[in-house]
């Protein structure tokens, strides 16, 4: 777009500003990873490595990271299955009630997660008589993560076109292989995109996972929350987030790789919003 | 970006399954695994708890006070009974006796604002003292006590009790106060607008309770968890006058420390937990002294805690070991110490690093005792055969509207 | 391995499979049957249930949830005015907090989509991307840290004679703000990546001032875009209540169920139904704007 300098430096200008903004509380959660003392005041009085190594030590720290990847891996695993499924048939598929099971998948990421934690612990507890574990979290996550995967394959369904499938069966293919040769070839990358961001919601999600994990589990975030609220191992928090941060530059540097693969669509926790506003309102 | 793209989508599949397989031996070198033995409890036997103590289950899953189960004490039982210990601390009592519903957890350190739903719930089961043996030398004026006997049945072994402290940053309060004023007394506690730190907890209603009983004698409040209707709305009007004047309402202990060392609250209710901790990073606050028994004039509210088992434990002898070994007096000492309140062991008191904890702390004066309230869960019916006193449930709404 | 030997190895699949050809109506009843178990049977489950417990109500001594039938519960939600101010408090904040997203989102989604270099677009993409990731309560405690008396935010002002904002509602505001902003960049700038350059061309060509360029193509067509994104920064807002626990003493719709759900289970399931009304209401009147067809 042909801008006038003026308007141009004003954009940078905002750019700028939004920037900072999203930038200066993660510096200065890298800054206190750092800080001697246990209260986070400004100034830090002097500086240590000693979260760090307390943080490698850590038995309880490795204990919850393993159940969040152990959440995460599932709830994905899960979400990929549904999630694929339910695209299928909406975008190959006309029938009754269609609108309808997109405006069922997004509901659970349209409604805030405690009302989902709430539900969800309400019936296993109350009405299934279900004692709450990781497994109680791990369905609560793949609930919302669904939708995730379905963006992704919808979009990319509505991309290809149907005529290649209808080819394969013209030809004697079955379903099965129409499937297999021709359909999963066409929408590997975005399963692959879907799958990480699933694995990402799951992995940061705190509110839902409150109200439905067992008493011995803890995931990383419920790590994180307990130890906010000791105020002896303060500073661990930030050097366990220095960490994470610096382990998911890979998976976002991929996400976006797969995003630009899948045809330009932003990726991201929220970047499957604006499928949601095409597939809410898809008629 | 003009690169050259083998199979982007293969390449991001093994770059995720490398990931998760990375994370998965970080996190899994040095795990330990959990046995998961499972003795079904004792519970249906009625009235009389545990009958034989067995062996080790291997595990213990409590519910605690911050600052009650700390490695300094529970790494020894770990050792000597091989019951892994599991603790998960909670900021309030309703939190304490949510968690306890869960079923998943076998005991609990609960405040007697808590002990009397957990009881009528049915998530606790009888103790039976005879496998407790530490229990012959408990304090006699914390046995069989309202909070922690039923109907002549024992539902608990007690832990230790103090009074809730009125704490204060010297730099900013100058001369040290003596009364619950300075937080209840809307006009004296306006010069601290926007810097009290109090309680969040219906137990707070108690607290202003005993600042009128002192005050307001024409109320004739006795005691502060018995409040009739006229009695609780002063108290609800006194917390509603407060509530501008509050800076931060803390449920987390790491909450309030961190609002005292950063500046942000200078006076307000505390325990010791906080105020030690505080101590210790070198951030300025006083209270009470201790010689006092922390008491402002007017008394103050307190906890006398005890150690409850429950009906659906996984790990019954583990939570019986548990129950004998912190009112053991090395332990009780070095718990009571720790987090600066009167253990309920008497043998305790020769085994404190400081040999006059004790007496600083009123652990055998019983007179001392008198000033201070220990929490109660508020019931309708409070002594007098009639339904006129306001439940629990009017304390939580009450809550609620007090913070607006 | 070729098709034929697929085929040949696998008898029975194919026959399996073979029982859907020409079938599109069983089809779409196999692909569906999974999905809707979970979503309609557990989770419209689940929030028919938790309808159900809004109207139980509770012993006041054990705390036991008595499952009867009374309208307790939502009376008092209708009645007592702090519940009233509670919801009113929460809404007006999730509104505020949509609203500074969206101001501050757009500059950068378009610059992302239709200025920036390709380089330039993949970085800030990243760059966008990359506090998503990072812990949410890591994120919140940041901020607790610096809003505080002895805080970054007033040592940096102090020395202008300014004061930071402390803790308190504009300090809710700000975090959840900040928060939930990639989740409202995200969408718009997807939203603009789709709006063909040629489209801006010809309204340029056709001598529209960048401005009107602006407000007659561009804004229309990105519109339903930063609609998508406010559902997210609308509901994440409503449910909120740890951020709101840790930067104030305010009230909201997620705290109050968060403290109530541990003696009240009624009460809070009672106090959920408001977020779930207000967001089918908002993602009605989100599809009502018509404007999704065009996105």
């Amino acid at each position: 777009m042909r801008l006038s300098r003026r308007a141009r430096g004003l954009l940078r200008f905002g750019v700028g500003v939004g920037m900072a903004f999203i930038y200066l509380p993660l510096l200065v959660i890298f800054i206190y990873a750092f800080n001697s003392s246990k209260i986070l005041k400004w100034p830090p009085p002097g500086w240590t490595f000693e979260w760090f190594s307390k943080a490698f030590e850590s038995e309880s720290v490795r204990e919850s990271l393993l159940t969040s990847v152990e959440a995460g891996a599932a709830a994905t695993a899960i979400a990929l299955l549904l999630g694929t499924l339910a695209a299928i048939a909406v975008a190959r598929h006309r029938f009754f009630g269609r609108e309808t099971v997109s405006f069922l998948v997004i509901l659970p990421i349209a409604l805030p997660g405690i009302v989902t934690g709430v539900a969800l612990s309400n019936t296993f507890t109350q009405v299934l008589g279900i004692s709450l574990s990781l497994l109680t979290v791990i369905v609560g996550h793949a609930t919302f993560c669904i939708v995730v995967i379905y963006n992704n394959v919808v979009a990319r369904l509505r991309r290809t076109s149907g005529s290649f499938e209808e080819a394969s069966a013209d030809l004697g293919a079955s379903t099965w292989q129409t499937f297999r040769f021709v359909t999963f070839p066409s929408m590997k990358t975005a399963l692959a995109a879907g799958a990480l961001l699933a694995f990402a919601l799951s992995f940061d999600e705190i509110i839902v996972t409150t109200f439905t994990i067992g008493a011995g589990e803890e995931t990383l975030p419920i790590w994180i929350f307990r130890n906010l609220f000791r105020p002896k191992e303060l500073p661990i928090v930030d050097a366990v987030a220095v960490i994470v941060i610096l382990i998911s530059i890979v998976p976002v540097y991929l996400a976006h790789r797969l995003s630009q693969e899948s045809g330009g669509i932003a990726a991201g926790k929220g970047g499957g919003a604006a499928e949601v506003a095409e597939v809410t309102a898809a008629p | 970006m003009r690169r050259r793209k083998a199979h982007p989508a293969r390449t991001a599949w093994l770059i995720v399954g490398g990931l998760v397989a990375f994370m998965l031996v970080l996190a899994g070198c040095g795990s330990s695994s959990s046995s998961s033995s499972s003795s079904s409890s004792s519970s249906g036997e009625g009235g009389e708890g545990l009958q034989k103590l067995g062996k080790s289950e291997g595990e213990l899953n409590l519910i605690s006070w911050a600052g009650y189960v700390e490695p300094e004490w529970a790494k020894p039982f770990e050792v000597k009974t091989g019951c892994k210990v599991n603790d998960k601390t909670a900021g309030t009592s309703d939190e304490m006796v949510d968690l306890m519903k869960t079923g998943q957890y076998d005991g609990v350190s609960a405040s007697g604002n808590a002990t009397a739903r957990l009881v009528a719930a049915g998530e606790v089961e009888p103790v039976n003292v005879a496998l407790v043996p530490n229990y012959k030398t408990v304090f006699p004026d914390l046995k069989n006590q309202p909070y922690n006997t039923f109907e002549g049945v024992n539902y608990g072994i007690p832990h230790g009790r103090g009074a809730n402290l009125l704490m204060w940053n010297p730099d900013a309060v100058k001369s040290a106060p003596t009364s619950w004023d300075v937080t209840m007394d809307p006009k004296v506690a306006a010069q601290y607008k926007g810097k009290i730190s109090q309680y969040d907890d219906p137990m707070s209603i108690a607290e202003a309770a005993v600042y009128l009983k002192f005050h307001e004698p024409s109320l004739e409040i006795e005691n502060p968890y018995e409040l009739n209707e006229e009695q609780f709305e002063a108290a609800v009007g006194l917390l509603k006058e407060q509530q501008p004047n509050v800076g931060e309402y803390w449920a987390e202990a790491a909450k309030q420390i961190q609002a005292f060392g950063s500046g942000d609250d200078e006076i307000g209710t505390t325990w010791q937990y906080q105020y030690f901790a505080l101590q210790e990073e070198g951030v300025p606050v006083a209270a009470s002294p201790a010689s006092q028994g922390f008491l402002p004039k007017e008394g103050a509210t307190g906890w006398s805690d005890t150690w409850m088992i429950s009906s659906k434990a996984k790990h019954p002898n583990c939570m019986y070991m548990w129950m004998n070994y912190i009112i053991s007096p090395q332990a009780n000492a070095e718990v009571a110490e720790y987090f600066g309140e009167a253990p309920a062991q008497s043998l305790a008191c020769d085994k404190t690093k400081n040999k006059n904890f004790c007496t600083e702390y009123h652990a055998d004066n019983p007179a001392f005792w008198k000033r201070v309230y220990y929490w109660e869960t508020p019931l309708a019916e409070c002594g007098n055969g009639e339904e006129d006193c306001m439940d629990y449930n009017a304390w939580v709404k009450a809550w609620t509207e007090i913070k607006g | 391995m070729t098709t034929e030997g697929v085929v040949s190895k696998r008898p029975a699949r194919r026959r399996f499979a073979g029982l859907f050809h020409g079938r599109p109506r069983l089809q779409v009843a196999a692909l569906l049957a999974g999905p809707s178990a979970w979503l309609v049977v557990l989770y419209l489950g689940s929030l028919v249930v938790l309808l159900i417990t809004a109207f139980w109500t509770v012993d006041a001594l054990s705390g036991e949830v008595i499952q009867g039938f009374s309208f307790e519960n939502i009376e008092a939600l209708l009645n007592e005015p702090v519940y009233r101010t509670i919801v009113w408090r929460t809404v007006r904040t999730a509104i505020l907090v949509t609203l500074t997203d969206a101001v501050i989102a757009f500059p950068i989604a378009f610059y992302m989509a239709k200025v920036a270099s390709r380089r330039g677009k993949a970085l800030l993409v990243i760059a966008v991307l990359m506090p998503l990731w990072s812990s949410y309560l890591v994120k919140v405690l940041a901020w607790r840290t610096m809003l505080s008396q002895d805080g970054v935010i007033n040592w940096a002002l102090n020395p202008l004679g300014l004061h930071g904002p402390g803790y308190g509602l504009t300090a809710v505001w700000l975090v959840l703000s900040y928060l939930w902003l990639p989740y409202m960049i995200l969408p718009i700038y997807a939203g603009l990546e789709r709006i063909p350059d040629s489209l801006i061309s010809a309204s340029e060509d056709l001598g529209a001032a960048p401005f009107t360029t602006f407000r007659r193509v561009i804004f229309p067509l990105a519109f339903p875009a930063v609609v998508a994104g406010s559902i997210f920064t609308f509901s994440l807002t409503l449910g909120d209540f740890i951020t709101v626990r840790l930067v104030s003493n305010s009230q909201f719709i997620g705290t109050v169920i968060a403290s109530s759900i541990t003696n009240d289970l009624p009460f809070a399931a009672a106090l959920a139904l408001v977020p779930i009304v207000v967001m089918i209401a908002y993602l009605a009147v989100a599809r009502k704007l018509g404007a999704f067809e065009h996105v």
